[in-house]
């Protein structure tokens, strides 16, 4: 596979040649920091395009088709429009956290944005502690969502904000116990050693067969949840709560909530790439030495962004197939089937890993 | 100065400004934020000094957690105009005055009798306490020598409790 740290170890040191170490490192962090933001940005595009076609197609229409070929730049134009709306000011309210709920919210979304690996050697946030910052990170997000909903004074910003919160605090706890069920079976916490090893030993998923299978289920439906994304979304059911914690919000603002909607619903996605089919690494069969070369070509990069759009596309066919849940079932399938599964499948997987049953 | 006393200056204003605000402002809420902002600051100064487990720690359980309970709290309890502070009576202001005479007193003491490894700023010490994860995670399940056990089940029983004291108090007779 190719190495990114080559590139990166060339800019350094080119960088290094004129400028003394502690600009050289502040650069490259103007320049880390501008590749994540535009990415952030040309995924959140391209992911709002494919969930109004896909949408569409679930529901036997045609979807945007006016603006540009099959209405391919429909979403340039919403850009726009919401670039150049006026973000409204409103009496009553305490402003200095209404203004700053969101940008609370696409920190925490950027930041967790950032732990993805996206190639070998090409990882921005790479600790020994990897998931767990990403976990620790994810967790700022809903403090933005409760000052939204409080600062905006509307009953139902604020009970779309206790649902949302109620909700999101649930559902970390599987996504907390599946990983941990997946850090059992890797025994590192990196993502950079994840997916070295997904490259040299084989995907999580088949090395973990039974119980991976199962985790990868569980993470599929907290994922969901944990993005407030349908069926489980029951924060913004539009005609009960107008639209939850950002009814109040206009121009920008609200842009930045529907852009950490959809890059939650990516990150979460790039998660169980992750962890569970690879990352990186390329899909291999034992013993056909010429299927796994032709494999190898592939880079990284690609089989990256594939395996997420891959996931990205499941959890939009979940969403757009089965109808809403009530909140006390949203809430009740979290704490009395997913949570209790989650513990038997530690317990399982550890089992798996003493007695050697993986691969 | 070199990079990392700079980012340690910035990182201590942060925290400083944000622990007097949070205690001047005059709205719960906003205090619960600038608490927050606190947390984040701490945190900052743990992966400054190459500490990345506890910084994620105190992500995850002070601002993730114990935060977010606060503002549910008073969310739950106060009302959204609830902005007037309730008025001080002469011996509540005394008693606080006294406990921030002691802790202030307490906190010189430690700073000036403690010897620092280092009495520079961010000097060497970096990336040395970084211990990794499997070693926390086995001392923290280990009855022996460095082991923690007895403190980390203790705990376990408190929170247990803590849990079952909730359910009663919440149950409906």
């Amino acid at each position: 596979m190719f190495d990114f740290k080559v590139v990166t170890n060339w800019i350094d040191t080119l960088l290094l040649s004129f400028l003394p170490g502690w600009a050289a490192t502040l650069v490259e962090c103007v320049l880390v920091a501008l590749a994540i933001i535009t990415l952030y940005a040309v995924f959140a595009i391209i992911l709002i395009y494919m969930e109004r076609k896909i949408c569409a197609f679930f529901q036997c229409r045609l979807g945007p088709n006016r603006v540009g070929k099959w209405g391919s730049i429909q979403v340039l134009a919403d850009v726009l429009k919401m670039l150049t709306k006026e973000i409204i000011d409103m009496k009553n309210v305490d402003r200095l956290l209404h203004k700053m709920a969101p940008f609370l919210v696409i920190v925490a979304s950027m930041l967790t944005f950032a732990c993805l690996p996206w190639n070998k050697g090409a990882e921005v946030l790479d600790f020994n502690i990897g998931i767990f910052f990403f976990l620790a990170a994810g967790s700022i997000g809903v403090v933005g969502i409760l000052l939204a909903g409080w600062s905006s004074n509307n009953k139902y910003a604020l009970i779309g904000a206790m649902r949302s919160g109620a909700q999101i605090i649930s559902y970390e706890v599987s996504i907390g116990l599946v990983m941990l069920t997946m850090i059992v079976l890797t025994g590192t916490m990196s993502f950079s050693e994840i997916c070295q090893q997904q490259a040299d030993l084989g995907w999580n998923i088949f090395r973990g067969h039974i119980p991976a299978v199962l985790c990868f289920i569980i993470y599929l439906i907290a994922g969901n949840a944990e993005c407030n994304r349908g069926p489980f979304d029951m924060p913004e059911a539009e005609s009960e709560l107008t639209a939850g914690y950002h009814v109040e919000y206009s121009g920008m603002h609200f842009g930045f909530y529907y852009l950490a909607e959809y890059l939650n619903l990516f990150i979460c996605a790039g998660i169980a790439s992750t962890i569970f089919l690879g990352g990186w690494a390329p899909f291999h069969i034992p013993g056909l030495e010429g299927f796994n070369h032709v494999m190898d070509y592939i880079p990284g990069a690609v089989w990256m962004v594939g395996k997420t759009f891959f996931v990205v596309f499941l959890l939009m066919w979940i969403r757009w197939t089965f109808p809403r849940l009530r909140i006390d079932q949203l809430l009740a399938l979290e704490w009395k089937y997913l949570m209790p599964m989650s513990l038997v499948l530690l317990v399982l997987m550890a089992v798996c890993v003493s007695l050697g049953l993986t691969f | 100065m070199n990079t990392e006393s700079i980012v340690f200056l910035v990182l201590a204003f942060f925290v400083a400004l944000f622990s007097v605000l949070s205690v001047t402002t005059k709205r719960i809420i906003r205090a619960a934020t600038y608490l927050l902002f606190v947390l984040f600051g701490t945190a900052g100064l743990y992966f400054l000094l190459g500490y990345t487990f506890l910084g994620a720690v105190q992500i995850m359980v002070y601002a993730g957690g114990i935060v977010v309970l606060y503002i549910f709290a008073i969310m739950l309890t106060g009302k959204t105009g609830d902005a007037k502070q309730h008025t001080l009576t002469v011996g509540k202001r005394a008693a606080a005055l006294v406990a921030a005479l002691v802790g202030a007193g307490l906190l010189m003491f430690v700073i000036i009798t403690h010897q620092f490894v280092s009495h520079q700023l961010g000097a060497d010490v970096t990336n040395e306490a970084a211990a990794p994860i499997s070693q926390i995670g086995s001392s923290l399940l280990n009855a022996g020598e460095e082991g923690n056990l007895l403190p980390f089940e203790a705990v376990s029983v408190l929170l247990l409790a803590c849990i079952i004291g909730g359910l009663i108090i919440a149950r409906k007779r």
